[in-house]
């Protein structure tokens, strides 16, 4: 085993600190040192989008980052958008319009959105097909997704 | 999916960066935004003993107006790239492709550098700076600089001019303002890598035209280019496209399929980069 570095982090707002090995991914790095596994592994190779979470603010697929990338970040996942009980925007939309089935993809297509929304306040549809186009639902529940986008991003406005 | 076990190491500055390379030998690996390096690194494909981060080089990010050109430091990121207002006016292809790289997320981290010095003839950049005539900026130990153009730095499938204790470090992109180009990128799923892809760029002077994935590095379509030069249409020009090619086999494609995609891409290319101009 390589030796260990320090690394410190913001979570949700809360500082980490930890020593990890440089391989251990980010993915794996919020879900079993920080224990936080809202944020799911789906493909492993950065294809589905089910591990997005956002470093500093932008979404990033959280398998094909190493945590010693992140060190000194803030980091928000699935678990730190809700605020004293009351879901994120984008979560209540997501509640309203039904925007999941079996909800593996869920927390990644969240995030995803958050981050999309933040950079493109007012998309179109077409902006928000393309702008999810690496998150996969294998469900197939793409329209009531969509749907979900839109809304948030209206009662954003 | 884990990766081998690895050292890891950061660089400050592009000069600690070459002279760490230099530390460590065959062995060390550059790592950039890694969204080429991590997934190679986890199917065990690349086994680098040493990391060294540049990610943390931030004046290596920038897109600066060097009066002729464009200078894009390596480490920018596609999405930088995308939200240039300098490169939409001066480069506007090269603000629209990169655009269609990868996803959000791939573009939140990748940077061009990368993409550039990974030397994957399926990715989306290095065919746009083949077209146009870039010349990359590379930094070698005891702080060497060499200039070398995008046609003479790809080298074959993954492998580049680069040594492996040098860094590249710009890319300098000649002005193409006002030009009409286009990017016809074939693929089943919005975010994968171009089955084949073809770049067309009409600014003073005949079209300059590349081609993603046909062969072991981007390639430029000389035999289009040579074509029209001597007053073909677009169509007769177009079915130039494979000249010279060597397109892979894979599940995607086979051989024969790349070649055809290759003349119907260059003339949609060729067509709407003329409606453009």
């Amino acid at each position: 085993m390589m030796p260990a570095m320090q690394i410190t982090a913001t979570v949700n707002g809360i500082a980490q600190e930890h020593d990890v090995e440089p391989r251990l991914l980010l993915v794996q790095y919020l879900r079993e040192v920080v224990g936080l596994t809202g944020t799911k592994v789906g493909c492993d190779t950065s294809s589905c989008g089910a591990c997005t979470v956002l470093v500093d603010g932008e979404s990033v697929k959280s398998c094909t980052m190493l945590a010693v990338q992140a060190d000194g970040s803030e980091i928000t996942t699935i678990e730190g958008l809700a605020r004293g009980g009351e879901m994120h925007p984008v979560q209540a939309a997501f509640q309203e319009h039904h925007g999941l089935q079996c909800g593996f993809c869920t927390a990644g297509m969240v995030m995803a959105t958050v981050s999309l929304l933040d950079e493109l306040p007012d998309p179109t549809e077409a902006d928000v097909r393309l702008g999810l186009e690496g998150n996969l639902c294998r469900c197939t529940g793409y329209h009531n997704i969509v749907q979900a986008v839109l809304a948030a991003a209206g009662s954003a406005r | 999916m884990i990766p081998a076990p690895f050292e890891y190491v950061r660089a400050s500055s592009a000069e600690e960066a070459v002279s760490l390379l230099a530390d460590h030998g065959d062995d060390a690996k550059l790592l950039a935004g890694g969204m080429s390096l991590l997934p190679l690194m986890k199917l065990r494909l690349a086994v680098p003993s040493v990391l060294v981060d540049v990610g943390r080089v931030r004046d290596l990010s920038y897109v600066r107006d060097a009066g002729d050109h464009v200078a894009i430091g390596a480490l920018t990121r596609h999405r930088e790239l995308e939200t240039s207002e300098l490169l939409a006016a001066e480069c506007g292809v090269l603000r629209s492709v990169a655009a269609e790289v990868g996803d959000n997320q791939v573009r939140h981290r990748g940077t061009i550098g990368g993409s550039v010095a990974h030397g994957d003839p399926a990715s989306d950049l290095p065919a746009v700076l083949l077209a146009l005539d870039a010349m990359f900026v590379i930094r070698g130990p005891g702080g060497t600089e060499r200039e070398i153009a995008a046609g003479d730095f790809f080298r074959g499938f993954l492998e580049t001019a680069l040594a492996p204790t040098e860094l590249l470090t710009e890319l300098r992109v000649p002005k193409t303002p006002g030009s009409g180009f286009s990017y016809q990128k074939f693929n089943r799923r919005a975010q994968d890598w171009a089955i084949v892809g073809a770049v067309a760029v009409r600014s003073n002077g005949a079209p300059r035209v590349a081609l993603v994935n046909m062969g072991a590095t981007p390639l430029r379509a000389r035999g289009v280019e040579d074509a029209l030069a001597s007053g073909a249409s677009v169509a007769d020009a177009a079915q130039a496209a494979a000249e010279g090619t060597e397109p892979p086999s894979d599940l995607n494609a086979t051989p024969e399929f790349r070649e055809h995609l290759a003349r119907v891409l260059v003339r949609r290319a060729l067509e709407a980069a003329q409606a453009e101009a």
